[in-house]
């Protein structure tokens, strides 16, 4: 995201974990894909959903829900994979809903409030109100960087 | 590098050159060594050193150029007979040979080379020369050299022509695969001069010839000033459809030894060069094994090698694979479909998948290499640690042409480093005790690749005093890995060695006895899919033999079912199935079962439950079982819901960076798309033992 920071416009791209409304840049996206069958890990964190073949090559896919904690659920076809690409590692998000490309500049961003330490302050990077909705950024380091780090 | 700098690509070749230059040079010094005589071999060492100082030179490398320039002289001097070669003599070739490849490892690095380098050499140089040869300074002159024209380049008449009687008489498949003799004897006319003569001996009378069936053959008389391998080259493509016989007219005045007429241009796969090894200890077994050695390096000079980026050809490697998962989609979907296995879609598809493995195997060649570059560096290794250790030791080595997957030869290097370490250090007595107990006071350590049933075997071994097996034993039990009562057999007091923690060195030294010993060597060997053995006669030197598939690439795997999900295990690991009845399950107790195979109990898991897809089941009854190999000899029983398929897999390598699944070595792909688990089966019995119990550890101590 850094090369975009300094830029006066930020494309994101919006989407939807139960009520909540998420967004990442635009630029980390590689491909967004239907939800397919993951093969599971065995022994694997919640969240780490599994392994599914991206042409070829085995990609991870993290439910991004369940990593935010909220409770898993069954996955129906409207759910897509997002895949980004963080640091050389692809890695799949598994989201309920793409809903829309948005452009905001710096201005409109708000840091997020320090608040409780659910898991999930951290990797908000800043907040934002879309038509009086509150979306959330995602620091996508983080969310991958930290689950490193607990796996080692 | 972004843009592409073309003085650096010439300075890259010319590294890759000084690789097989430094190469060529120790095999000279080692045919040398091993009591050679031939004087090209001297000629073959001097222009390894020469062709490096004239590349240095041309790049500006001085450091390199001074030092080479030096070794040079030396060598100059052997072979115009000046200085006589001795067994020291070539020890300090050798050294210098190593210092060269660290020159020119660190001009290739930009590593400013100090101007002592090798001064000791250089000092030992001079020493050899005496004081009467060169000066210094002289060397220092001539830095700015110019290539000189060296006579031993080339025979003199092979710039002359020479005469060639080639016979050739074309099989059957040859016209099958719509080749023309006429075009290929026009070839030869344009190399030289032709006298053509038909052979019509074998044409039978005019009723009854076959129409399909050759009976012509000719006999060419060739007159050229070319190779006799470009001759070879315009055979290339009817290799193996026709007889071909190319012998070079000799004068009748001399006989050129060197060159022996070659009856049928036939390049055997080198897998099939390999010789059994010889038995140890024979005289025969001392020169490095190289089957069909060729009798004079210019022989060597036939074989053409095309330098290939790696990159491109692991890019080939990934889409054979795509090829080899999108073929298997494609027949299970024509399966689907519901096609008779009669139809021309289906032939096809058959005719399609025997290409594919073709390809596949092709490809997997490419990328295979021979173990030698490895060896010579093993041979370095041994020379340093037994100068180290003051042992004089010879390293032996065979099977030096057995081709091995280029990443497992890269990934062999630390262990077999290590184990060599061991040997010399550990494995062999010292000078003393060698003459103490009877023994020649130079150890022997010998290395040796062959192929065997689709693996590669490679073998360590000593002529040192063997395993100590009451000091192992005493080692294990007080560092407290076993329980102080325990009886083990021979073997598995071997296996000991393999603990982690385990170090029997009473000194720590230098070169070996940290504690990070061959269980270090053993993960890194399962990691390649290989296994390790070890086996050990008292006073009779240890042998370490390590077993390694092929390629990483791909891999011939059991598909399962297990709990609804695909699953592959190698299937080198599984010794047999077997149905789970009454009669040969039992409860150890709640939780504990074994199964009986020829009155042998084996631990028996499920494999569901063990890899968290599901619960512990009430009964196993007719459940299908796998009997697994562990790795280090242990067996265990593993229940899977059904056996699927026996089918090569190609490996994919999961991105394991946010979550390591244990007990699974790798992915693939299957048919439908899907991905399917590669399971470690020795991983995840092991991961029981971790929060098992003491059944299962003694179980482990076994493995």
């Amino acid at each position: 995201m850094d090369g975009h920071e300094t830029a006066k416009n930020l494309e994101l791209l919006t989407f939807r974990l139960g009520e909540q409304e998420y967004a990442l840049d635009i630029m980390s996206v590689r491909e967004i894909r239907g939800w397919s069958r993951t093969t599971p890990l065995p022994h694997a964190p919640k969240h780490v959903k599994g392994v599914v073949n991206l042409r070829g090559t085995v990609l991870p896919v993290m439910d991004l829900a369940v990593r935010f904690g909220q409770s898993p659920k069954e996955h129906c076809d409207r759910n897509v994979v997002i895949v980004v690409k963080h640091c050389d590692t692809v890695t799949g998000l598994l989201v309920d809903a793409v809903s829309d490309i948005i452009t905001l500049d710096q201005e409109s961003l708000q840091p997020p409030p320090d608040l409780a330490s659910n898991g999930q302050t951290g990797v908000i990077r800043a907040l934002t109100l879309l038509d009086e909705r509150m979306i959330r950024i995602l620091d996508l380091e983080t969310v991958i960087a930290n689950e490193r780090s607990d796996a080692a | 590098m972004s843009t592409p700098d073309p003085m650096a690509e010439i300075r890259a070749s010319f590294f890759v050159e000084c690789e097989e230059l430094l190469e060529a040079l120790q095999d000279g010094l080692q045919e040398l060594f091993d009591g050679s005589d031939d004087p090209e071999m001297v000629n073959v060492v001097f222009r390894a050193v020469h062709s490096i100082k004239g590349g240095a030179g041309a790049f500006g490398l001085e450091a390199l150029v001074r030092f080479a320039h030096r070794y040079e002289t030396v060598l100059e001097a052997v072979r115009s007979g000046s200085v006589a070669v001795d067994q020291d003599l070539l020890k300090l070739f050798f050294r210098a040979a190593d210092q060269l490849s660290d020159i020119v490892k660190d001009c290739r690095n930009e590593v400013p080379v100090e101007p002592e380098r090798g001064a000791d050499l250089l000092t030992a140089f001079d020493a050899t020369l005496g004081a009467d040869v060169e000066a210094p300074g002289a060397a220092v002159e001539d830095i700015d050299f110019q290539p000189r024209t060296m006579s031993m380049e080339f025979d003199e008449d092979d710039a002359a022509t020479a005469a060639y009687r080639i016979h050739f008489a074309p099989e059957a498949e040859l016209f099958e695969t719509g080749s023309e003799p006429l075009i290929l004897i026009r070839a030869l006319q344009e190399l030289g001069s032709c006298e053509v003569t038909c052979k019509l001996d074998n044409l039978p009378p005019l009723d009854e010839i076959e129409p399909e069936t050759p009976y012509l053959a000719w006999d060419i008389r060739l007159e050229t000033a070319v190779e006799q391998m470009e001759i070879e080259a315009i055979f290339e493509f009817v290799e193996g459809l026709c007889t071909l016989t190319i012998d070079r007219e000799v004068p009748a005045s001399q006989e050129d030894p060197q060159v022996p007429p070659p009856p049928i241009y036939d390049e055997q796969s080198p897998a099939a060069d390999v010789p059994s090894p010889p038995t140890p200890g024979t005289e025969a077994s001392i020169t490095s094994a190289q089957p069909a050695k060729p009798p004079s390096p210019k022989a060597t000079g036939t074989k053409s090698v095309v330098r290939v980026d790696l990159d491109r050809i692991e890019r080939l490697v990934n889409l054979v694979g795509e090829l080899v998962i999108n073929q298997a989609m494609l027949s299970q979907s024509l399966e689907t479909v519901g096609l008779s296995p009669h139809s021309d879609a289906m032939h096809g598809l058959e005719e399609f998948q025997r290409l594919t493995r073709d390809i596949q195997d092709g490809v997997m060649m490419i990328r295979a290499q021979p173990v030698k570059s490895l060896f010579q560096r093993i041979s370095r290794i041994v020379r340093e640690t037994s100068a180290a250790v003051n042992k004089d030791v010879r390293l032996i080595t065979e099977g030096e042409t057995t081709e091995v997957d280029k990443t497992v030869i890269e990934r062999l290097a630390d262990p077999l480093t290590h184990m060599i370490r061991n040997a010399v250090d550990h494995g062999l007595e010292t000078t003393e005790e060698r003459i103490a107990a009877g023994k020649s006071p130079e150890g022997c350590v010998c290395l040796s690749a062959t192929h065997k049933s689709g693996r590669v075997i490679i073998d360590v071994s000593d002529d040192g005093a063997g395993i100590n097996r009451p000091r192992v034993l005493q080692i294990a039990i007080d560092k407290g890995l076993i329980p102080p009562d325990s009886v083990l057999t021979d073997s598995e007091i071997d296996n000991l060695l393999f603990l982690p923690g385990f170090s029997t060195a009473k000194k720590i030294s230098d070169l070996s006895g940290r504690g990070v010993g061959m269980d270090v060597v053993k993960t890194a060997i399962q990691s390649l899919g290989g296994r390790i053995t070890i086996s050990s006669g008292n006073g009779a030197g240890t042998t370490f033999s390590i077993s390694l598939p092929l390629t990483l690439a791909v891999l011939e795997g059991m598909v399962v079912h297990v709990a609804g999900e695909t699953l592959v295990l190698p299937l080198n690991v599984v010794i047999e199935t077997l149905t789970l009845s009454p009669d040969n399950l039992d409860e150890v107790r709640p939780g504990v079962l074994v199964v009986r195979v020829r009155g042998e109990f084996v631990p028996l898991f499920d494999l569901g439950h063990q890899l968290g897809y599901r619960e512990r089941q009430d009964s196993y009854m007719d459940a299908v079982v796998l009997l697994i190999a562990l790795e280090g000899g242990g067996r265990a029983a593993v229940i899977v819901d059904n056996i699927q398929d026996q089918r090569q897999v190609v490996i994919k390598g999961l991105d394991d960076s946010f979550y390591r699944a244990p007990g699974i070595a790798a992915a693939t792909i299957l048919g439908d798309g899907q991905i399917a688990l590669i399971l470690d089966p020795s991983d995840i019995i092991a991961q029981t033992d971790e929060a098992g119990t003491h059944e299962k550890t003694l179980i482990a101590a076994e493995a």
